[in-house]
């Protein structure tokens, strides 16, 4: 049987994983759009990304000083037998690697704005547990800094809004957050749920690897015509300009109410640092993403 | 790639003045690092008369909140690339005014509005590659000093000195040419 510390081994690995190194496709597609920029100083932007990159993983440093929140997606089977706390695993991996990597101490209070000194605070760190048939383990970890953070959108739009609106606000949103968000981002869109459920969802999408397909062909569609409506915008590698805006657009949707449509859009930025661990027999082993 | 300029603080106006939107620089010397909580108390200093704990004047101040690791031998940064700079943008101009740096190093850049103003003031805006800690914190030689520890150690002024910190893009430059404005695909 999976023991706290198994878990709380292969979290802090998840974590140092997804601090240090960037998954295989977010690289391929930075490298791809190292080759498509004519802008001498988007390609400038674009070779520091790269360097960086191979420094980080030689040093196992932290790719960026902002090493976020993390964030654990769990598909937890109804029928796994656990005898620890799950959170408390994972806020203890938390604290732990936030000592040994290190990892920047982001968390503070909302109001007094008091940092708690060990990324673990009310609430954090952020664990969405889904149930699932079986007796599988599933944790997705996505690390997310403020820069990308900080343009989360959600909007309300008029049930009978076509698709053409839909993808007029992401395209807004991506205008107005320009450089900000540390683009060439990932832009996860979020449609319909509600009002906390498409944010989710927005979330969620960011989880997929650029090289695999949404199954949904209207939706995979409507990725492809927003990747390449964002980067005709100009706004390319850190804003200051070129053919890159956004590595992908990510679309998940859910249905919701007949009188609702929302829609929310959360940016990844380039440094889209994520990680996974599956449970294989009664081993959890962190999968190289 | 256009020629590398070599800057090295203090820095005086005429080559403040020099400097023209897209080009390539690398910085040497001291530069002090400063985001929201140290702006504000900087701030506060300045408008009662007081003194801030280091001369900024002619300086180079960093949006960075750095990654940091203790050691035995004193605090090492580990990672060290720009925070956004668009979140001080209510009090920079008045910052820039009352402490006479002459170059700001982030990213994102600054409102329309604050990039005129620091134009006029002869600041010019330069940005390193967002993202792009270790090798920001690759080119730091050494942490000179830090003050106000008690703000944490993101928030903090720290004191550094670096060595070839590089490819900075002047972004904003002092006639008024603004990247993020006016971009070239």
């Amino acid at each position: 049987m999976l023991t706290k510390s198994e878990l709380q081994k292969t979290a802090v690995e998840m974590l140092s994983r997804a601090a240090t190194t960037l998954p295989k496709d977010v690289v391929q597609a930075l490298k791809l759009c190292k080759t498509n920029e004519t802008n001498k100083i988007a390609r400038l932007q674009l070779d520091t990304m790269l360097r960086n990159l191979e420094l980080a993983k030689k040093l196992r440093s932290p790719i960026c000083q902002d090493t976020g929140i993390p964030l654990f997606f769990v598909k937890l089977g109804s029928e796994l037998k656990l005898n620890f706390d799950l959170s408390r695993a994972l806020a203890d991996a938390v604290r732990e690697a936030t000592q040994k990597i290190p990892l920047r101490a982001n968390v503070a209070d909302p109001l007094s704005r008091a940092n708690t000194g060990t990324n673990v605070g009310e609430g954090q760190p952020i664990v969405h547990v889904e149930l699932v048939r079986g007796k599988g383990l599933q944790i997705d970890l996505v690390i997310k800094g403020a820069g990308a953070e900080n343009w989360s959108r959600l909007f309300m739009l008029k049930p009978t809004a076509e698709e053409e609106a839909i993808k007029r606000a992401v395209l807004l949103t991506i205008e107005e957050a320009a450089g900000q968000p540390c683009p060439p981002t990932i832009v996860g869109v979020g449609i319909g749920g509600s009002a906390d459920v498409a944010c989710l969802l927005s979330k969620k999408a960011l989880l997929r690897p650029l090289n695999m397909k949404n199954p949904d062909k209207k939706l995979a569609r409507m990725e492809f015509e927003l990747k390449n409506a964002a980067n005709e915008l100009g706004i390319g590698p850190m804003g200051l300009g070129g053919r890159t805006t956004v590595l992908g657009v990510r679309i998940a949707k859910a249905a919701c109410h007949t009188a609702s449509l929302p829609l929310a859009i959360n940016f990844q930025c380039w440094a889209a640092r994520r990680a996974s661990a599956r449970l294989v027999g009664n081993k959890l082993k962190v999968e190289a993403p | 790639m256009a020629k590398l300029i070599e800057l090295r603080p203090p820095l005086s106006d005429q080559k403040i003045k020099s400097l023209k939107a897209g080009d390539i620089v690398s910085l040497s010397g001291t530069i002090v690092t400063a985001r929201d909580k140290a702006y504000a108390r900087a701030l506060d200093l300045l408008r009662s008369g007081k003194k801030l704990p280091i001369d900024l004047r002619n300086g180079v101040v960093y949006h960075c909140g750095p990654l940091v690791r203790k050691t035995p031998r004193g605090p090492k940064i580990v990672s060290a690339g720009p925070t956004t700079s668009a979140r001080l943008n209510s009090t920079q101009v008045e910052f820039v005014k009352r402490t006479g740096v002459k170059a700001l190093v982030g990213k994102g850049g600054v409102s329309e509005d604050a990039a005129r103003e620091l134009a006029r003031l002869g600041c010019v805006y330069l940005t390193f590659t967002g993202g792009a800690g270790v090798l920001a914190a690759q080119a730091i030689e050494k942490v000179e000093k830090v003050f106000w520890q008690n703000l944490g150690a993101t928030e903090a002024l720290w004191v550094l000195n670096v060595k070839n910190f590089k490819p900075l893009v002047v972004a904003i430059d002092t006639q008024g040419n603004n990247l993020y404005l006016h971009r070239k695909i």
